[in-house]
């Protein structure tokens, strides 16, 4: 068996085996939410953290309950009303959960390479995992939306191969959209990039996948088309004109939902800017499966919690 | 496998056959014709050996038997003890489990911890009426109070020696051998 390295830092370090191990232990997991005992025994006895530097409702809560139903013990810190705001250090933290004994440390920092320096500094012996660090990555994000892809287009199985993804709008500040195109295209899926040329990252030249600045025209090809939300709170100057412009350039409404493909869906990682790229009509059309993402979002996490923390690890080999 | 000479065939392919059909009318006449019969097999090597069963059982009774999977791995006491392992697929019946007779399959029984997984998982899918074990192979050396309802053959071994059911679903070929070199042990069951 293909064995997931100790942490789970960035969705480019999973090889296509990898990847596809995460997927299908997914699926195995995901017939457990659907039966009337939710819950297994599996991580008894383990601590994961989860250490949110930013705000979350959906990683956080989605980390918790997949921890949970493995019988894990769960703690949630956040850094408001935690010593953080009296000026601790990531490291003074790192050292008090580590006094604490957790297995598994579950990081969001608004830094980029926070959790990068968590795993590799040697202040923790526990597995660290990305649950988002600033513009750079989230990779149980890109998991649950290969996931969601998988499930609907390729029938659940095998990989991505000749799937073509759109993803649109602030890819400049999206850690979302950096992790779905490494793994997406470690997967075979086609990635093109659309949004205004301001929020195109630097760089972007040498990511594998394609860009476009013309919504309609990638909307034609597209099986799937993945809206990113307008993160205003990493905007400091501007970068588009208005958002009426945005909104009628870059944002998916009812009449551009009939360009795409008949069987196309339409994700968001959430939360939305309804009216701003998504029309609250499409956010609540048939084709949107974004509360399905979330559902399977608390899957893929049990899947990675399970595959992490579920063997000996690196602390003895076989038996 | 390597040391093929020092391996042993204890049951070929008319004994492991002879031994699903008698398996299979044990549990006819155990379970009194009832309707609500699930057979339910462990992978690897159950669930071949369940589908059989649920066969032969559909055969003598004349109506069909559901049949399914139930991994048990996220429920072994073992886990931390070696590397992590892939899940295998579980596939329960769409009626569920509830008040009906849940025959366990699997290919060999040996320390019992699989099956104590098994009968955890079990009652977290619902509850069965009752829950009985059919096993082809009863190798000994229970670590647990367990204990099988059918038998295929009871095998007295030594703890080193290594027990190797084969089916052709799997392994092309329907066998049961016995392995006196320690060439680690894939039945840990």
């Amino acid at each position: 068996m293909q064995m997931l390295g100790k942490h789970l830092l960035s969705a480019g370090d999973l090889d296509r085996a990898q990847a596809l191990m995460i997927l299908d232990t997914t699926a195995e997991l995901a017939s457990v939410t659907e039966r009337s005992v939710k819950k297994l025994p599996t991580l008894r006895g383990r601590t994961v953290v989860n250490l949110f530097f930013e705000d979350s409702t959906r990683t956080r809560l989605s980390f918790e309950l997949a921890a949970k139903r493995l019988s894990a013990d769960v703690i949630t810190f956040s850094a408001k009303g935690s010593s953080v705001s009296k000026g601790e250090s990531l490291k003074d933290t790192a050292l008090t959960l580590e006094a604490m004994g957790a297995d598994a440390v579950i990081v969001r920092h608004g830094a980029s390479g926070a959790p990068y320096r968590l795993a590799t500094a040697g202040w923790i012996d526990g597995s660290v995992i990305n649950a988002g660090d600033g513009t750079h990555e989230h990779p149980t994000q890109a998991l649950l939306d290969a996931y969601t892809l998988r499930s609907h287009i390729c029938g659940g199985q095998g990989d991505l191969q000749g799937v073509h993804v759109v993803i649109v709008g602030d890819v400049l500040h999206s850690r979302v959209a950096r992790s779905n195109v490494l793994l997406l295209h470690t997967l075979g899926a086609e990635v093109t990039l659309v949004a205004p040329p301001t929020l195109i990252p630097v760089g972007v030249e040498s990511w594998p996948c394609s860009v476009s600045y013309h919504l309609d025209d990638a909307l034609m090809q597209a099986d799937a088309v993945m809206m990113l939300r307008v993160q205003a709170e990493r905007m400091a100057g501007s970068y588009f004109p208005s958002t009426l412009e945005y909104s009628r350039l870059y944002g998916l409404d009812a009449p551009r939902l009939e360009l795409l493909k008949d069987r196309a869906i339409v994700m968001h990682p959430g939360p939305m800017n309804r009216g701003l790229e998504i029309s609250a009509d499409v956010a609540d059309s048939s084709r949107a499966v974004i509360v399905e993402q979330v559902a399977n979002g608390v899957n893929v996490r049990m899947a990675c919690l399970y595959l992490l923390l579920g063997g000996a690890g690196s602390q003895a080999g076989g038996d | 496998m390597v040391f093929l000479s020092s391996a042993r065939v204890v049951l070929d392919q008319a004994d492991i056959s002879r031994a699903v059909r008698r398996i299979s009318h044990e549990i006819v006449e155990n379970s009194r014709g009832s309707d609500d019969l699930i057979i339910l097999g462990i992978p690897t090597r159950g669930v071949p050996l369940a589908r059989r069963i649920a066969e032969t059982v559909a055969q003598i009774e004349g109506h069909p038997v559901p049949c399914g999977a139930l991994d048990v791995t996220l429920y072994r006491d073992d886990l931390r003890l070696r590397e992590v392992r892939a899940l295998e697929p579980t596939d329960i019946p769409a009626q569920g489990i509830d008040g009906c007779t849940v025959v366990l399959v699997d290919d060999v029984l040996y320390s019992g911890r699989t099956i104590r997984a098994a009968l955890d998982a079990v009652h977290d899918l619902g509850r069965p009426a009752i829950v009985r074990l059919a096993v082809m192979i009863d190798r000994g050396h229970r670590e647990l109070p367990i204990r099988p309802d059918f038998i295929g053959k009871n095998l007295p071994t030594a703890k080193d020696e290594t027990v190797r059911v084969r089916f052709v679903e799997i392994d092309g070929v329907d066998d049961v051998m016995i392995d006196s070199e320690s060439v680690g042990d894939a039945d840990a069951g």
